[in-house]
């Protein structure tokens, strides 16, 4: 197959139409209508990412008696002090702001009769969150100076002298090559689904927590651009309703349902309540033989029934049709819980880019937002927004006097050879999905996945890292028939390289500061010497440490002298 | 889980193919929707809900414990219709005003 080059030019190259990219987008536009912004998109801006299916509710508010600073406090905690304090505050002060917006956009979002927002618990809000995709897609969509590409895949920044000037990508449905040349690029790909084997291997091998479409190409391509990374090692696992993995948040928040094991005990206290020790006190219950676990909600009434059959179907449909098709419903049986493989993802724990305060990455030209994005736990929906206004105004401040750059030819051509590369007939046993169960199975018995129960020793990340080594290897004589299995091999890939991060920061961070998101059974103990960010940077082929003190907020970090 | 596209009720929009996250859905050689990936399926509904001719379903997977049900939606205004026919517990039909908020 032959591919076509086409070359684009912008002032603002968005890669990934989610989240937090379209708010970027809306910021943009309400501050500098004049300038160029074209978004890369995936897949289809209207229902793409993370909020495809719907979302429940709003999991970052400011709730009235409560200040941002509460908000870092909780994250902090939650983490054990691996945070950015600049960047979780800055965060914070958006949240309300970029709520009443969604509202004005058409959120439905619950009030009391005097119009206030009804809270659950400190800091989520009560939404109809099934259509919130396509509410952010049509606010896109009516401005004037952004145009969306769908279907493109990107799958490398454009680099000249260590700056970003832009991006490559193949279209998935028309054998393009996109050569896309921009005064800033920001990236808001969001996280990293599917470098662990998930919890139902076979059939449902996609019905996982996080999209699995989200295969870490925002990581990958900062990684190759030489971008700093940091925490890799917080894994985020989620504790989820087994079989569906629908959220539990739902029925703990909603119905008050407690975490209790087979013999009915109620075991939450004992293990503690962050989100790690939620997860690990449901391995280590299992673990003792006291398994399975599950939310008690028999009991509940008949109304809270038909609440939970509503709420989930608004975001988790799956779950409905389980309870429905099963004859049980919540109030007449407990609903399962297990943990799901370990997600990479910024917004939920710290990994990601290291940013500064305003969002720049430590390339010049690139700019990081939402789950991609690092240091900045528990940002979820609100935060993501919150996050692209904040990249976006630091894009208009810095492109005032920047001119466009033509990409580097060689690199150019360097790109396309390898996409035509894969597209050449070659006589190979391998296929891009036989490699990724591969990297899978070798995530999950190696690199603390579901098998060992998330543990893992430093003998056992050696040899994890060699074999992914090995794998990415074999990835280049794969062979792609179509522009579908294209994207396939580039997602493998992507995947590989965000894997060998991963297993570095485990590697790196000698203590167990959060059980199963990072067991290392060599440090079982947390330790007051990793009180400290893990960062990295991949330089002649290999992953350098680099090890940093702690930013509180009120300061505001800086990559370079401006 | 995954989906399943009847042939006879579907009319060749596209929509659906327009949507789909992962880029699933394909329209064969007389304009008719197939799921062309079933197990990269996440579930998400999307391309239910896009559907104008009710002739996607979704459906759990054995290996999740899926007895067989299946769910399409039908769009009246703001209300969404759930619609779930199951071999168990027969249809059942669960009308979401989409101006409503959650209870939870
Ligand atoms: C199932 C689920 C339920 C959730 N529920 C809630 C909830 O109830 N409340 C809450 O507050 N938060 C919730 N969250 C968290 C919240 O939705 C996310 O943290 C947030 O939406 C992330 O935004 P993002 O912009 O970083 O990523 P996304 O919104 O996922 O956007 C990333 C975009 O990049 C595109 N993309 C990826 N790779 C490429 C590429 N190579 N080229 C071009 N485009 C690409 C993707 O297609 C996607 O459109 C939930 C998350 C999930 C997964
Ligand atoms: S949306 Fe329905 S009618 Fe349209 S192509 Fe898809 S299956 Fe066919
Ligand atoms: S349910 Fe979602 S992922 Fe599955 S085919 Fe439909 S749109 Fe695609």
């Amino acid at each position: 197959m032959n591919i076509n080059t086409q070359k684009l030019q912008t002032d603002i190259l968005i890669i990934g139409g989610g989240t937090a990219g379209c708010y970027a987008a809306l910021t943009i536009y309400e501050n500098s209508p004049e300038l160029n912004v074209l978004i890369c998109e995936k897949a289809h801006i209207k229902r793409s990412g993370c909020l495809a299916a719907g979302v429940n509710a709003l999991n970052a508010y400011i709730v009235e008696g409560r200040k941002p600073q509460d908000y870092v406090d909780y994250a902090r905690k939650d983490a054990d002090e691996i945070v950015r304090g600049d960047l979780l505050l800055t965060m914070s002060e958006k949240l309300n702001s970029v709520t009443e917006k969604l509202e004005k956009l058409g959120l439905v979002i619950l009030k009391t009769e005097n119009g206030k927002y009804v809270a659950r618990g400190n800091r989520n809000l009560k939404i109809n969150g099934e259509n919130i995709k396509p509410i952010l897609a049509d606010a896109v969509g009516k401005l004037p100076n952004t145009k969306v590409i769908n279907r493109i895949n990107i799958t490398d920044l454009a680099l000249k002298n260590n700056k970003v000037i832009g991006a490559y990508g193949i279209g998935i449905e028309n054998n393009i090559f996109y050569v896309i040349e921009a005064k800033a690029v920001l990236v808001a790909t969001g996280g990293a689904a599917g470098l662990y084997k998930p919890n139902n291997p076979g059939f449902s091998r996609h019905k996982m927590w996080y999209p699995p479409f989200n295969t870490g190409a925002g990581f990958a391509m900062g990684i190759k651009a030489g971008a700093e990374m940091t925490t890799f090692e917080m894994r985020f696992i989620a504790l989820r309703c087994k079989d569906t993995i629908a959220p539990t948040g739902t029925l703990a928040q909603g119905v008050g349902a407690k975490q209790v094991n087979s013999l009915g005990e109620v075991y939450e206290q004992k293990y503690g309540l962050t989100t790690s020790e939620r997860v690990y006190g449901t391995v280590s219950e299992n673990l003792a033989g006291r398994g399975p676990c599950y939310l008690k909600t028999e009991g509940i009434t008949a109304e809270q029934d038909d609440s939970l059959i509503k709420a989930y179907l608004n975001m988790a449909p799956s779950q409905t049709l389980k309870w429905i098709e099963s004859g049980k419903m919540p109030s007449q049986q407990n609903v399962e819980i297990e943990g799901t493989e370990p997600y990479i993802v910024g917004g939920h724990t710290a990994s990601g880019y290291w940013v500064d305060t305003r969002r720049r990455t430590t390339v010049r030209g690139l700019y990081a937002a939402g789950d991609v994005s690092g240091g900045c736990p528990q940002k979820y929906v609100t935060g993501a927004l919150a996050e692209g206004e904040i990249a976006a105004s630091a894009i208009i401040d810095d492109i005032k006097n920047i001119d466009l750059e033509n990409v580097d030819e060689h690199e150019e051509t360097a790109y396309k050879t390898e996409a035509e590369n894969f597209l050449t007939e070659k006589n190979t046993p391998f296929t891009a999905e036989q490699l990724e169960e591969a990297m899978q199975t070798v995530m999950d018995s190696y690199a603390g996945g579901i098998k060992t129960s998330y543990r893992f020793n430093e003998k056992q990340l050696e040899i994890a890292d060699e074999k992914i080594k090995k794998l990415f290897i074999l990835s280049e004589e794969l062979y792609a028939k179509d522009l579908q299995e294209l994207m396939y091999i580039y997602e493998l890939r992507e995947r590989l390289i965000v894997c060998r991060s991963v297993i570095a920061h485990l590697k790196a961070r000698k203590e167990t500061r959060w059980h199963s998101f990072a067991e290392n059974l060599d440090y079982p103990k947390k330790s007051d010497d990793f009180k400290k960010y893990i960062n990295s940077k991949f330089e002649n082929g290999e992953i350098k440490i680099i090890y940093r003190d702690l930013i509180k907020e009120g300061e505001d970090f800086e990559h370079f002298n401006r | 889980m995954s989906i399943l596209i009847d042939k006879n009720k579907c009319v060749g929009c596209g929509r659906c193919s327009l949507v789909c996250p992962g880029s699933l859905i394909k329209l064969d050689e007389n304009k008719r929707a197939y799921i062309k990936y079933p197990k990269d399926c996440w579930g998400c509904t999307s391309c239910i809900k896009e559907c104008k001719a009710y002739a996607i379903n979704f459906f759990l997977g054995a290996d999740i414990g899926g007895m067989g049900g299946r769910v399409h939606t039908e769009e009246n205004g703001d209300i969404l219709k759930w619609v779930i026919d199951s071999p168990e517990s027969g249809i059942s039909v669960i009308n979401i005003d989409r101006k409503e908020s959650n209870k939870y």
